[in-house]
């Protein structure tokens, strides 16, 4: 088959640094290919490649339909028909759903066309067969329908390439379930779909071939009916993860937290479940089950509307955050970058943030001897790679500032800790680094509430499995007892 | 590129800036520049101007705004000097118009803090809003005309010198070291940098965010009737007009002092440096006979100069990320 | 669907509120259902509305632009000091005026692109220096003296009414209607305002989706600047002198009136009603205070009192959609 792309010798260095090296690469029409790699290994420069945002170095060959092109700008891309849907989306959340599809009808015109917009929005819905209000402004949309528009806005565009950065990073399995089958209306139409994923198993369920990246080089591309799980992250990383299940506790402690009955109106219902001292407890399910929200009562952010939630045998209400932090219960929430830290603030800042009010000299003043023993002794029980702790912690890598995120609520000395998606935005490598901190967590007594979206991490994390759907508990599974298939199963119900 | 090492070199371009101005001055009007009656009048204007800045930096740090601290400043001055004329000059009377300005401030404070924080307003739009209403009641309070003619107790702070130093500069030197205090190393000054980067975030981590907001506002409300206390003791009136045109410059010496306008960073040293420069400025261009309506648009090009120079810099570092 | 109810609701609360106001006023004060005050007001808060509309366009892309004041009053500096002793008319006036402003207002689009800090204080910058330069130029002297055919003004449609006096479509009503058509027009009906409100509402994206930036902000500020010399010529017509420190502060009152309609501060949100809207409450409340013999001392007092509570309450319904946590 004629390639709908080719790109041939791709370099690109900044100021000394080869970002990419030498990638030669072919995308059909048709196909679905996925870009995998893991953080930095180059995948979001080559795709600035393919965008025309970035220009390659020289020496480099790009071929579109068979037209070879000396210089690729971004009008020239999109004139070829390659449209790119970031990980924001970058829609505009104060214009209509059809205004925001039809939004490059605005370069061709002076005047505004409602009904052409209306015209083109309506055929690009209907031509993947969505149903979304055309008047609605899109900041009211969930963000699976957002997605849709995004969708629907390339399309408006004559996509013949659209590329998609971690596309199903915030959809429930249903949604996703919708997302691959307007990839496969996508296919039909002979449009490629280059897809950036972290998530291992999808990648593998959805694409025809992957290419995978290493530090800026082409390791390969694979039809993907030839990887598997493991050989996938063996050639990501270039090492082996084996999995096991997690031992079971030796001596289970006293029970840290007790939840009874606990309802928040359209949120969650009747939970109850006992966490014990060093015991790991996973909740899993799919997203919309309802678990954050519990997380946010659990940590006072909200309040249940009934129920009773008994710390150490003792039921507390909080009236805020603050009354759970003093109680002992730390929360390292789902997404590090808004609520998890203060990136653009020091290393030390964020981790004694938690902690400050207990670090006052009888002046008031900040005991500087006593915050650089705690900071200090978290790096290293955490072994967190720094260069100085007065640096912003956006200078970190993902799995360096989710461990500074951990190590904040550890100042607390926590009696629960709970964790929303701990691996989140983090590569393998680094997840397993994580895994192991939060078994010695438990060792040391701590009561660890996970939750996670992926299947694989509840079952070789945690001692106990709860399993959540539409605000319920349905199920609770040990690990040692049964199967990974057997908990998917109960999972996607 | 560490913020905090972006605050270092704005700390050595200022001292560039200073020793620039000061060589020219130097090589200008060396005679006048390096006299006792010029650095007496640059010692004069800038507590005013510099306890205002501050007044201002405290709220841009995090990451708000305070347009407010003049009307803040000429009410806290309306009912201090109402007291001061009011009462025969004893020492209770003393206590009582420093009570009175302080609890003016507190009000104030308290008011857009609870705006800002609580009710969610932003900060441009209640700092406004309060602005618009205190300079009617400041209005309203004065009939438009000024209260004058203080007792000693109030002038002689304008008037005194300590080893040599006139006491408002000493005033400012003492509320300068005072925030840096407050900044550098309380708990309390950690919190304002960490609510001026993401607010939310330290909200998760358990700090009381509303709270430190508030207290923010009120500090600068207190700061304010410090300026209204010395602006009282060099004019010897108070009026409801007085000082519009320090609000701009109150800005103007927080941004070029190195505060981040979108919060988070800014340090009282680089603030000084700022204010400092800026007075030199003013004074040696005063002395040179330039109209101080040229030095108006200067400061407004010098600020533009900088943050073009800044802008310039760091985005040669910033190309990788 | 909630969003846009919203932006409604302030408009018909606005209206509301301005119903019930003029209404306590007519039966409060005879003279203000009259044809004559009201005339009056229009032409008073012509110069208002027309600087209000220039500094909607601006915040709804998301910028702010507080140099204004400056702008208007030297491009109206300028114009007078170039019509002296000219046959012209007030297309030249209005061509030389907003030609300035147009300008100056192309300088702030220029720094607000190239040096990327916030508006606020690129404009606060240019304030500075464009008053600086106006009043050290000037030297503060008033201009009196304008050629005859501006001091006779342009009048369509005069009639004389029942109280003996000459009304009709003056210069300050003229220029108020056209530069409200057309700015309502931009924003609604071009592509260029409905791109503007993208660009506010998410800039980034606006970027990514290969607009012009720079060109919009050019068009923005430009525009603004424009609304300055256009109000500018207003502003001499209703008073026949130049002041140069007249303006003073009145950035923050064209603010106010935006922002009373309903025009987000971050850009993106906000209609020209609102904004009219804004306009014509401060204008009903400032009247009546007068035709109620309010003292003067309580005017301003009771302006800040309307903004607080305004802004209090928009910020407090957006508080309970969003289920804020802080």
């Amino acid at each position: 088959m004629e390639p709908f792309i080719s790109l041939g010798k791709i370099s690109k260095t900044f100021y000394g640094v080869k970002a990419l090296d030498n990638i030669n690469l072919t995308l059909l029409p048709g196909e679905v290919h996925c870009l995998a790699g893991q953080n930095g290994c180059g995948k979001s420069t080559l795709i600035k490649i393919i965008s025309g945002v970035y220009k390659p170095d020289p020496g480099f060959e790009i071929a579109i339909e068979g037209k070879p092109y000396a210089h690729l700008s971004p009008i020239d891309s999109v004139k070829a028909g390659i449209q790119v849907i970031y990980q924001d989306l970058s829609l505009f959340p104060n214009l209509t759903v059809a205004e925001n599809i039809g939004i490059h009808q605005h370069h061709h015109n002076l005047l505004v066309n409602k009904r052409e917009i209306r015209r083109i929005a309506g055929l690009t819905m209907k031509s993947i067969d969505a149903r979304l209000d055309l008047d609605a402004n899109v900041d009211s949309l969930p963000i699976a329908q957002r997605q849709i528009v995004a969708i629907c806005r390339a399309l408006a565009q004559e996509a013949r390439l659209i590329i998609m950065d971690e596309p199903t990073a915030s959809l429930t399995m249903q949604e996703v379930k919708g997302l691959l089958r307007v990839i496969g209306d996508l296919k039909k139409r002979n449009i490629c779909v280059v897809f950036v994923s972290h998530r291992l198993d999808e990648v593998l369920e959805i694409s025809d071939r992957i290419s995978v990246l290493k530090n800026g080089s082409l390791i390969g591309t694979y039809p993907a009916s030839d990887i598997n799980n493991k050989k996938l992250a063996f050639l990501m990383t270039g090492k082996e993860f084996s999995y096991a299940v997690l031992p079971p506790i030796e001596k289970i402690g006293e029970v840290a937290l007790k939840v009874s009955s606990l309802t928040k109106h359209q949120q969650y219902k009747d939970i109850s479940f006992q966490l014990h001292q060093g015991e790991i407890l996973a909740i899993t399910g799919l997203l919309g089950a309802g678990r954050t929200e519990l997380c946010l009562s659990l940590f006072g952010l909200t309040k249940p509307d009934s129920g009773e939630i008994l710390l150490e045998g003792k039921a507390v209400h909080f009236a805020s955050n603050r009354d759970a932090v003093k109680a002992g219960i730390g929360y390292v929430s789902e997404d590090r970058m808004s609520t998890g830290l203060v990136m653009d603030q020091s290393i030390n800042d964020n981790i004694i943030s938690t902690v400050l009010s207990r670090l006052k000299t009888p002046f008031r003043l900040l005991d500087r001897a006593k915050s650089d023993r705690i900071v200090s002794d978290l790096i290293e029980q955490l072994s967190i790679k720094i260069g100085s702790v007065d640096l912003p912690v956006n200078t970190l890598s993902g799995g360096n500032a989710q461990r500074v995120a951990i190590a904040k609520w550890l100042a607390i000395n926590p009696k629960v800790l709970i964790l929303d998606s701990p691996t989140v935005g983090v590569d393998i490598a680094n997840k397993a680094g994580i895994y192991q901190i939060i078994s010695a967590l438990s060792r040391k007594g701590i009561a660890v509430l996970m939750i996670t979206d992926e299947i694989d991490e509840a079952f070789f994390n945690s001692h106990r499995i709860l399993v959540m759907r539409k605000g319920e508990i349905v199920a609770e599974l040990l690990p040692e007892k049964t199967s990974e298939a057997a908990l998917a199963e109960v999972v996607n119900g | 590129m560490s913020a905090r090492k972006t605050q270092d070199r704005v700390e050595i371009y200022l001292s560039l800036l200073i020793a620039v101005v000061v060589i020219a001055f130097s090589f200008l009007i060396p005679s006048v520049f390096w006299s006792s009656a010029n650095f007496q009048s640059i010692a004069s204007q800038m507590p005013i101007l510099g306890v205002l800045a501050l007044a201002m930096a405290v709220t841009i740090l995090t990451g708000g705004i305070n347009l407010s601290i003049i009307a803040t400043m000429n009410a806290c001055g309306l009912v201090m000097a109402w007291v001061a004329t009011h009462y025969p000059p004893t020492l209770s009377s003393m206590l009582l118009v420093l009570a009175a300005g302080l609890a003016m401030a507190i009000v104030i404070g308290s008011v857009i803090g609870f705006l800002i924080a609580v009710v969610r307003v932003s900060p441009i739009l209640a700092t406004l809003g309060i602005m618009t209403l205190l300079k009617g009641i400041n209005i309203l309070i004065s009939k438009g005309s000024s209260i004058a003619n203080f007792p000693d107790y109030i002038l002689v702070i304008n008037s005194t010198n300590l080893l040599g130093i006139p006491l408002p500069l000493l005033v400012f030197l003492a509320v300068v070291i005072i925030l840096w205090v407050i900044l550098e190393k309380s708990a309390f000054g950690r919190t304002i940098y960490l609510i001026g980067s993401n607010e939310q975030a330290t909200h998760y981590a358990g700090i009381n965010t509303r709270k430190t907001l508030i207290w923010v506002y009120i500090l600068s409300s207190v700061l304010c009737v410090i300026a209204a206390l010395l602006m009282m003791s060099k004019l010897n009136s108070a009026k409801a007009s007085y000082g519009e045109s320090y609000l701009l410059v109150s800005i103007l010496a927080a941004v070029l002092g190195g505060v981040n306008p979108d919060g988070g960073f800014g340090k009282v040293f680089g603030m000084v440096m700022a204010l400092i420069l800026l007075q030199m400025l003013e004074s040696g261009l005063n002395i040179l006979g330039v109209s101080s309506y040229i030095t108006m648009a200067l400061w407004g090009g010098l600020l533009l100069a900088f943050i073009f120079l800044k802008g310039a810099q760091l985005s040669r570092l910033f190309r990788r990320s | 669907m909630v969003k846009k109810i919203g932006v409604k609701t302030h408009e018909l609360f606005l209206g509301l509120t301005i119903i019930l106001i003029g209404g306590y006023l007519s039966y409060a004060s005879a003279d203000f259902l009259t044809l004559g005050n009201l005339y009056d007001l229009i032409n008073n808060y012509a110069m208002l509305t027309i600087l209000a509309c220039g500094l909607f366009i601006v915040l709804i892309s998301g910028g702010i632009d507080i140099s204004f004041p400056a702008m208007t009053i030297i491009s109206q500096y300028v114009m007078v000091t170039l019509i002296q002793g000219t046959s012209g008319n007030f297309a030249l006036a209005f061509a030389l005026s907003g030609g300035l402003g147009l300008l100056l207002g192309l300088v702030n689009a220029t720094l607000v692109n190239r040096l990327k800090v916030p508006s606020i204080i690129i404009t606060i910058s240019t304030l500075n220096i464009f008053y600086g330069l106006l009043l050290y130029l000037t030297k503060g002297v008033w201009l009196y003296s304008y050629p005859a055919w501006f001091e006779e003004g342009v009048m369509l449609f005069k009639f004389t009414a029942a109280d003996g006096y000459d009304y009709g479509l003056s210069l300050p009503i003229i220029t108020l209607l056209v530069v409200v058509s057309l700015t309502g027009f931009i924003m609604n009906k071009t592509s260029i305002g409905r791109m503007i409100y993208a660009m506010g509402g998410n800039r980034e994206a606006a970027s990514r989706m290969g607009f012009g930036i720079f060109k919009m902000q050019l068009f923005v500020y430009g525009y603004m600047g424009l609304m300055s010399g256009v109000a500018g010529v207003v502003q001499s017509a209703t008073v026949l002198t130049v002041a140069p420190d007249s303006l003073l502060g009145y950035e923050l009152t064209v603010l106010a009136a935006v922002v009373l309609g309903g025009t987000s501060i971050v850009g993106g949100r906000g209609t020209l009603l609102g904004t009219l809207l804004g306009v014509v409450l401060l204008a009903v409340i400032q009247n009546g205070l007068n035709l109620t013999g309010v003292s003067s001392y309580w005017h301003t007092v009771v302006t800040g009192v309307v903004i607080v509570t305004s802004i209090s309450m928009t910020a407090w319904s957006q508080r309970k959609g969003e289920g804020a946590v802080a």
